[in-house]
């Protein structure tokens, strides 16, 4: 079974994880036209490759992280804070 | 080559030394018509319905690997028309009918096998919406049948009815007309009906780009196999829709994730239905070989890996094995993951792209191989006429601005 690391608890199976997709997405302003909405809530660059990612330790801890991944591979590249800046191997 | 009894009778006569091929393995011309890329159902009968509803022949389907090699090869096999809003049941029907008459119009037996469906309520708010599911068909005109719990019992007598069952039955619902196809048997059926119509089926070609003319509009692609130019392409690539749209240089609405599915050993006949149960993600069938076929839900994380997670998988045997626990016994032989794509709605997108000239059908999600004659219809429509198909045109990648979505994930939440 795949493991992530938590950053508070350390290795963990899979299955004490939920996946929240696409991290780093920024809200648009209330006023933005519907196109930028449609951008933001469905439109997505769904990369094979390295992903940016948030995760909960739903079934642990139940915070939330950020994870670099590759789709894959599924290797985990880093684990970073919610509000961290992007990692490099983006 | 007609097939026919005759010709088997024929082929034993001569050693079976009268077969050729069921289609031809051209190398790919310098231009076409029409190049669709992605040798799935969906793009295999899209190729076939250009040729045969719109005369457009000079057609290259374009393959990165071998055809049905993506997820139609990967599939349950499940075909059913069991959805709640009148778009899709009027395209998922279509589907349905178009199935109904396959094997005679492809002269390709797809061993259609309308052994029905039965959806398993588990709980008192199960029944409600489950009532309402079968009513919302029946207004669309699709035969749905509700069940109580003995004649659910009666469908499918492996299941567990007892009072202190994990997942109690309290009823159900069916419908009959659904069933299994054999899901090979579709792609190569398609295949080799297109090419007989003289469509250039070209297996492993990968696009790798595209090329644009004036205006952006797409005039050609380039493959591993060289440059190939095309006054329209389409696209019918399935978890891959995103890379190649990437390539085209737009975004789609779309994510990739892993489906699972898994066989165990062959035995005698012991399930004569499709037996799904939205509640706990798992669903069964037993293919004419007399395997079980369990199918999971998605593996909830972004992958382009071609397997499935064992958390998921543990997770849906043991679902299964509370509703049949003699399947307990078993033994799997295989098990397996296809690249679903898909979208927020659980909706297919069928239609233009914001680049001219390019079209997509996409985002079946876990639950386009029912859909595969109806997917390739009105691609095939678009692709030739320029204009959306009447089925399709409540099914465009602009709903996702507008946000007239068509909402079924009730319908096709599990994977099917
Ligand atoms: C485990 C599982 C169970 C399922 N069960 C059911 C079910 O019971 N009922 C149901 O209705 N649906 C089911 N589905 C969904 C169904 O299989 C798909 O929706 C359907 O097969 C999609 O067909 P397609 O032709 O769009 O894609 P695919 O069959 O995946 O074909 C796409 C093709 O595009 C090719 N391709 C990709 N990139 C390129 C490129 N750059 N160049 C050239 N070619 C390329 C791929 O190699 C692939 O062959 C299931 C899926 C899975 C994975
Ligand atoms: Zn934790």
């Amino acid at each position: 079974m795949m493991q992530l690391k938590c950053p508070w608890c350390g290795s963990r199976d899979e299955s004490e994880f939920v996946c929240g997709g696409t991290t780093h997405l920024i809200r648009p302003d209330l006023t933005a036209n519907d196109a930028t909405w449609g951008e933001y809530l469905f439109f997505r660059d769904n990369p094979k490759g390295v992903h940016l990612e948030r995760w909960r330790h739903a079934y642990g801890c139940g915070q939330w992280f950020n994870v670099a991944r590759h789709t894959l591979t599924h290797e985990v590249l880093s684990v970073y804070a919610m509000t961290d800046p992007p990692p490099a191997h983006s | 080559m007609k097939y026919s009894a005759l010709a088997l009778l024929r082929g034993a006569l001569s050693a079976h030394r009268n077969w050729v091929p069921a289609w031809r393995s051209p190398e790919p011309k310098p231009a076409y018509d029409v190049v669709i890329v992605g040798g799935g159902g969906h793009g295999l009968a899209a190729a076939y319905y250009l040729a045969k509803n719109h005369g457009v022949h000079n057609v290259a389907l374009l393959e990165r690997g071998w055809i049905g090699g993506g997820n139609t090869g990967r599939n349950t096999t499940i075909v059913r028309s069991n959805y709640l809003f009148p778009e899709s049941a009027r395209l998922y029907d279509f589907a349905l009918k178009c199935y109904e008459g396959l094997s005679r119009e492809l002269n390709f037996n797809i061993m259609l096998s309308q052994r029905g469906i039965v959806l398993l309520a588990h709980s008192r708010h199960d029944l409600d919406s489950m009532a309402r599911w079968a009513n919302a068909m029946r207004m669309n005109g699709i035969d749905a049948q509700i069940l109580t719990r003995e004649e659910v019992a009666a469908r499918a007598p492996l299941l567990d009815m007892s009072p202190d069952a994990r997942f109690p039955v309290l009823g159900g619902f069916t419908q009959r007309r659904a069933g299994t196809a054999r899901h090979d048997a579709v792609a190569w059926g398609y295949a080799r009906a297109a090419d007989a119509l003289g469509v250039d089926i070209i297996q492993n070609c990968e696009v790798t780009g595209f090329l644009t003319g004036a205006g952006g509009r797409v005039v050609g692609v380039e493959t591993s196999r060289g440059r190939i130019r095309a006054e329209r392409i389409g696209i019918a690539a399935a978890g891959h829709s995103s890379v190649l749209a990437k390539l085209a240089g737009f975004r789609l609405p779309v994510v990739s994730y892993a489906l699972q599915a898994m066989v165990t050993e062959p035995l005698k006949p012991a399930l004569d239905t499709v037996v799904t149960s939205p509640g706990t993600g798992a669903y069964v069938s037993q293919s004419d070989k007399g395997e079980i076929v369990i199918g999971a839900s998605l593996d909830l994380f972004p992958s382009y890996a071609q397997r499935g997670s064992f958390a998921v998988l543990q997770g849906v045997i043991a679902a299964t094995l509370a509703l049949f626990p003699s399947f307990s016994r078993l033994r799997l032989l295989r098990q397996w993951a296809g690249i679903v794509d898909v979208v927020h709605d659980s909706s297919p997108i069928i239609g233009p792209t914001p680049i001219p000239g390019l079209y997509i059908n996409c985002g079946w999600g876990t639950g386009g191989f029912k859909a595969i004659p109806a997917g390739g219809w009105t691609l095939a429509h678009v692709l030739a006429t320029g204009r959306n198909h009447e089925l399709a045109e409540p099914f465009q990648l602009e709903r996702f601005i507008t946000g007239r979505l068509i909402d079924e994930a009730a319908a096709a939440g599990i994977a099917h």
